[in-house]
């Protein structure tokens, strides 16, 4: 993509009415036109709803109005965001046809800042996975290699920026559903603090996990993006009332005096060639003027089984709601409860079912203790030792994802393989910190290698400050 | 302590579990209107049907309310969480209820009977109610429909599910508790508490033991619509399990549903596959923290309680505080209105007879200025009017909305008769009846009764018996 | 932990959660989730004894709206998105067997 194509630059062009939105759009529909078909990032391409908004927007600017930061600004939204009247599927049968009767908080955001949305993307089945191949409606390829997964669940959101489908997308991340993602097709992808972004709309997979964050080619444009969507919502009740902080001071801040940590009891697991672009990035960030600690977390490599028992003991009971009555699939049967069965039986795909289990399980009497209440004190001696080892350090540098981009079918044999894609990114989650993905390179075959960048509670400033050293110290696009 | 029920040797014991509505504008986690009798699914939003993506947020007032109902109920205000209670029926929209559990708003209060027992109130917490389902064809319960309609409009209305510990041993203690709840939740504002409109509902918990034993094996009574219900079903639960012992069987936990038709419980569905709700944690929802500064403007703002009025109005009126006419009166929310009456120079004695008798249907706030219930009696105590003159003179100034009593009486002629005449009707009587007139003089209190009859036959209903019965005492001196 | 997961214990979660599951999935299930659980067997050398659970990323309390109403949604687009719907309510078979 060549920094044209970014969300401050579009917007930059629009606003002054050096391009017009119409066009922009016109440029991405036709990238659309040309490799959707190979790589399907989207579950719904909204073309003819972009093309009126582009056209509204552009009156809007001619009469001398400023339509907002994301002004002409084309979007893409992952099909687990809400959106007024289009079909919102969650790429899964159950919800297959649905069309929301309201915005998700995010699409209302962006809607307000001038953005223009091309479609929904693809997602692993109600966001659970790390590949995008439990999507009911087929998987999203990744656009560097099409024989290789895109990462996921956010996989649609992050192959549609990595293929010029839009300048920007969201995605949700409950375990690293937009890090992981971003880190194989190549692009940023951030997961705010918790409580950053208003979950108002997002389908909830793991309502105390779960956060909406942006991708983008860009760390200035990820910014931007978040800067629209971030800030109080009074109808998410686990919003955080202050004011997002202001980003566009970080950009150019530089990691001078910064204290960067390394962890040193970091789980095993990151390949080679993985490894190595983490080293880089430390480097990188020393030559830049920060200073790079050792700290150590020991609880970080129990993040995963605490995150799988956690995460579908919430979805268990979230995902209880899909019950044949109000909306969505139903399967009928002679009286209520058979029908219930039949219809999650038939709406719901493997992995969801797994989940749905697990969850059930580590909930239900005789076991809660055993699992879920004892996840949850796994928890919070996770959040406490990285309280502690934020005490020493402002930031801290992992892999995003173990590996680059894998084959398709090379993890579905084996869920917990395919769980262990989460092992850097799950413990962000569960402590509510931000953390994000810069691409940082390439790896084995070329493919691009996400470095993570992890920071304290609404430690955004010092998150972004230090990505974007990391960009600058490769170079925008390079990845 | 009320009448202690034993049956065969054995006695029973009761807990009761009461969900009120709040009486809120709007719903407990979203602003749809909490409005009984709408047209079926218009008080909906994403949050009541439980849309994908929808999320709660809590209704201030209705945890004022809660407040207002534990500090009513004596309990601790404590810091409390939410969670979700799993379980699928069409009615809950999001296969869970989200309610209280370990940690509730209201724990550890007690209840006060109007006959001194004390009951125990294990929690008094917040929940947010179903939606209702009607069944369609057969009979209208479920056994045998060819489906359900299920409308939305109560889901997400406010409860506060109060649980008493297991103090009650009679139906009476039930049917008073249960009133005395009531009467508390309708005088702070917290509900309407209607059993007939839903709005006020009991389970009650029960099993028998012999005095001194363990606690029996309970039944949960459901479907129970009216106080006196309660009463019966309780009742008929309690000897079912005796007659279940006495036979060498044993009473099987399970929940009951009560048939006001033939007066019975029947089984509704075992818990031997025990509920498994796995509750957790609500993760949309924040601690709720009642600071000292919110608690204390909520009791400081609450009114005075049914207890503490009944024992306020009893001393005015020189009457016991469980005397039916208090009980009603405070019941009726009139013993502001006797008060003042009172207070307007009125007999309160009098007054609370009158408001009892005349003003049954007038509600809370009768029309009648107290001042002119206050001549009313006045005149009365004065022996200017008799009781039964009264009565009518009221009645015609209770229709009109006001009214001079000393006028509407000379207008039906109520004069009071002067001495003279008064003293010629009583010469009159002694003479004609000697033998009442002797007893009397002998001390036999039976003998003033027919004395004061002649008088009052003789003036056609114009004497006052009071001033005829003073004028009795006097001639004998 | 505990034991390794059983087969009736699989049906009665597949119960809980209303999942008719096949007897493949079933054998597949039970073969999966005891996979899994010990993997999960790692906590199990933590001492957790003084540790509070922490169920929220961020301690918020308090937060509560007024009680004003909002704009309802349209029934009829409501009930247009429903599986059934029979005179302004939502229709569902019979409800036998269940616990409520």
């Amino acid at each position: 993509m060549s920094p044209a194509d970014g969300v401050d630059s579009i917007a930059a062009g629009v606003r002054s009415g050096s391009r017009s939105a119409a066009a922009v759009l016109e440029e991405h529909l036709g990238r659309i036109a040309e490799r959707e078909a190979e790589v399907h990032a989207f579950t719904l391409v909204t073309d003819s709803a972009a093309r009126e908004r582009a056209a509204v927007l552009d009156e809007r600017v001619a009469a001398g109005e400023d339509p907002g930061p994301l002004a002409g600004v084309p979007v893409a939204l992952k099909d687990n965001l809400c959106t007024r009247g289009v079909p919102t599927t969650c790429s899964s049968r159950m919800l297959e046809g649905w069309r929301p009767p309201y915005d998700a908080t995010v699409v209302a955001r962006l809607h307000d800042a001038g953005a223009v949305v091309v479609g929904k993307t693809n997602l692993d089945e109600f966001a659970m996975g790390s590949s995008t191949e439990n999507s009911a409606f087929g998987p999203t390829r990744n656009p560097h290699d099409t024989s290789r997964v895109p990462g996921g669940s956010s996989g649609g959101s992050a192959a549609a920026v990595a293929a010029g489908f839009a300048a920007a997308s969201l995605g949700s991340d409950t375990g690293g559903s937009i890090r992981q993602p971003a880190a194989l097709c190549g692009v940023v992808g951030v997961k705010p603090t918790y409580g950053a972004v208003s979950r108002l709309g997002l389908v909830a997979f793991a309502s105390s996990l779960d956060q909406i964050g942006p991708f983008t080619t860009s760390v200035a444009d990820a910014a931007t993006v978040l800067t629209v969507i971030a800030g109080p919502d009074p109808s998410d009740s686990t919003s955080i009332p202050e004011p997002f902080p202001d980003l566009r001071p970080s950009l150019e801040r530089g990691v001078a005096g910064l204290r960067i940590g390394r962890i040193s009891d970091l789980p095993a697991g990151a390949d080679p060639d993985v490894a190595a672009r983490v080293d880089a990035a430390f480097d990188a960030l020393a030559a830049a003027g920060a200073t790079i600690v050792d700290v150590e977390i020991p609880a970080f490599g129990y993040g995963l089984t605490a995150y799988y028992l956690i995460a579908p003991a919430e979805a268990s009971s979230n995902l209880a709601r899909y019950d044949g009555v109000r909306f969505g699939l139903r399967v009928d049967a002679p009286d209520t409860d058979a029908m219930y069965m039949a219809t999650r039986a038939e709406g719901f795909g493997a992995e969801v079912k797994r989940r749905i289990m697990l969850g059930t399980y580590a909930l239900s009497a005789g076991y809660y203790d055993a699992y879920y209440g004892k996840a949850l004190k796994v928890r919070r001696r996770i959040a406490a030792d990285f309280a502690a080892a934020y005490g020493r350090v402002d930031a801290l540098i992992t892999p995003a994802s173990p590996s680059v981009a894998f084959a398709f079918g090379d993890k579905t044999s084996d869920p917990f393989a395919m769980y262990l894609c989460d092992t850097y990114t799950i413990p962000s989650n569960l402590t509510g910190d931000p953390a994000m993905s810069v691409p940082f390179g390439t790896g084995a075959d070329g493919l691009p290698v996400g470095v993570q960048v992890l920071a304290p509670a609404l430690g955004e400033p010092t998150m972004f400050a230090v990505a974007a050293e990391l960009e600058r110290s490769v170079g925008v696009g390079d990845g | 302590m009320g009448e202690r029920w034993m049956h065969e040797g054995f006695e029973m014991v009761v807990g009761l579990e009461v969900h009120v509505e709040l009486a809120t504008t709007t719903k407990l986690f979203s602003g749809s209107p909490n409005r009984f009798g709408d047209e079926p699914n218009t008080n909906i939003d994403p949050v009541t049907l439980g849309l994908p993506g929808a999320l709660p947020v809590l209704n201030r007032h209705a945890v004022e309310l809660a407040i207002r109902i534990g500090l009513a109920l004596d309990c601790t205000v404590q810091a409390c969480t939410f969670a979700r209670k799993n379980y699928f029926y069409p009615d809950m929209p999001k296969a869970y209820q989200i309610s209280q559990y370990d940690r509730p708003l209201n724990a550890d209060g007690r209840l006060a009977l109007p006959d001194g027992t004390v009951v125990g109130v294990e929690r008094a917490h917040l929940e947010e109610d179903t939606g209702k389902s009607t069944h369609l064809g057969g009979s209208g319960r479920i056994h045998g429909s060819e489906g359900s309609l299920i409308d939305f409009n109560r889901a997400g209305v406010p409860l506060v599910e109060i649980v008493s510990r297991p103090d009650i041993t009679s139906p009476e203690q039930a049917r008073m508790y249960v009133s005395e709840l009531r009467s508390i939740l309708v005088a702070i504002g917290a509900s309407d508490a209607r059993m007939e409109e839903g709005s006020m509902r009991v389970d009650a918990n029960v099993s028998v033991r012999r005095p001194g034993e363990p606690l029996g094996t309970r039944c949960e009574i459901k479907n129970v619509n009216s106080v006196r219900s309660l009463g019966r079903a309780i009742d008929y639960e309690a000897r079912r399990q005796v007659a279940l012992i006495a036979g060498g069987e044993s009473v099987r936990q399970e929940t009951r549903h009560w048939d006001e038709n033939d007066g019975r419980t029947h089984t509704l569905r075992s818990k031997e596959d025990a509920d498994d709700y796995r509750y957790f944690p609500e993760p949309d929802l924040v601690p709720v923290h009642p600071d000292a500064a919110w608690i204390e403007s909520i009791r400081s703002a609450l009114p005075m309680l049914p207890a503490a009025r009944r024992s306020r109005l009893a001393d005015a009126c020189g009457q016991d505080p469980d005397s039916e006419a208090v009980t009603t009166v405070v019941e009726r929310g009139q013993d502001e209105y006797v008060l003042a009456v009172s207070a307007a120079g009125g007999s309160a004695e009098r007054a609370l007879v009158h408001v009892k008798e005349a003003f049954a249907e007038a509600g809370a706030a009768p029309t009648l200025p107290a001042a002119r219930l206050a001549e009313l009696t006045a005149m009365e105590l004065a022996g200017a009017l008799t009781a039964t003159q009264a009565k009518t003179v009221l009645a015609e100034m209770v229709a009109a909305g006001d009214g001079d009593p000393a006028a509407i009486a000379a207008a039906r002629g109520f004069e009071a008769m002067d001495t003279s005449a008064l003293d010629a009707l009583v010469d009159g009587a002694i003479a004609a009846d000697p033998d009442a007139w002797a007893k009397f003089c002998a001390g036999d209190p039976k003998a003033v009764g027919a004395l004061v009859g002649r008088v009052m036959k003789e003036s056609r209903g114009q004497a006052d018996g009071r001033a005829v019965t003073a004028a009795l005492h006097a001639r004998r001196g | 932990m505990s034991d390794r997961i059983t087969r009736p214990a699989v049906e009665k979660v597949a119960r809980l959660a209303r999942l008719s599951l096949t007897e493949d999935e079933i054998v597949i299930a039970t073969r999966e989730l005891g996979d899994m659980l010990d993997h999960f067997a790692d906590i199990d050398a933590l001492d957790l004894d003084d540790v509070e659970p922490m169920t929220q990323p961020v301690p918020l309390v308090n937060v509560m709206r007024d009680d004003v109403e909002a704009p309802t949604l349209d029934r009829d687009e409501v009930l247009a998105a429903a599986p059934v719907a029979t005179d302004g309510q939502f229709r569902v078979p019979p409800i036998i067997g269940l616990d409520a």
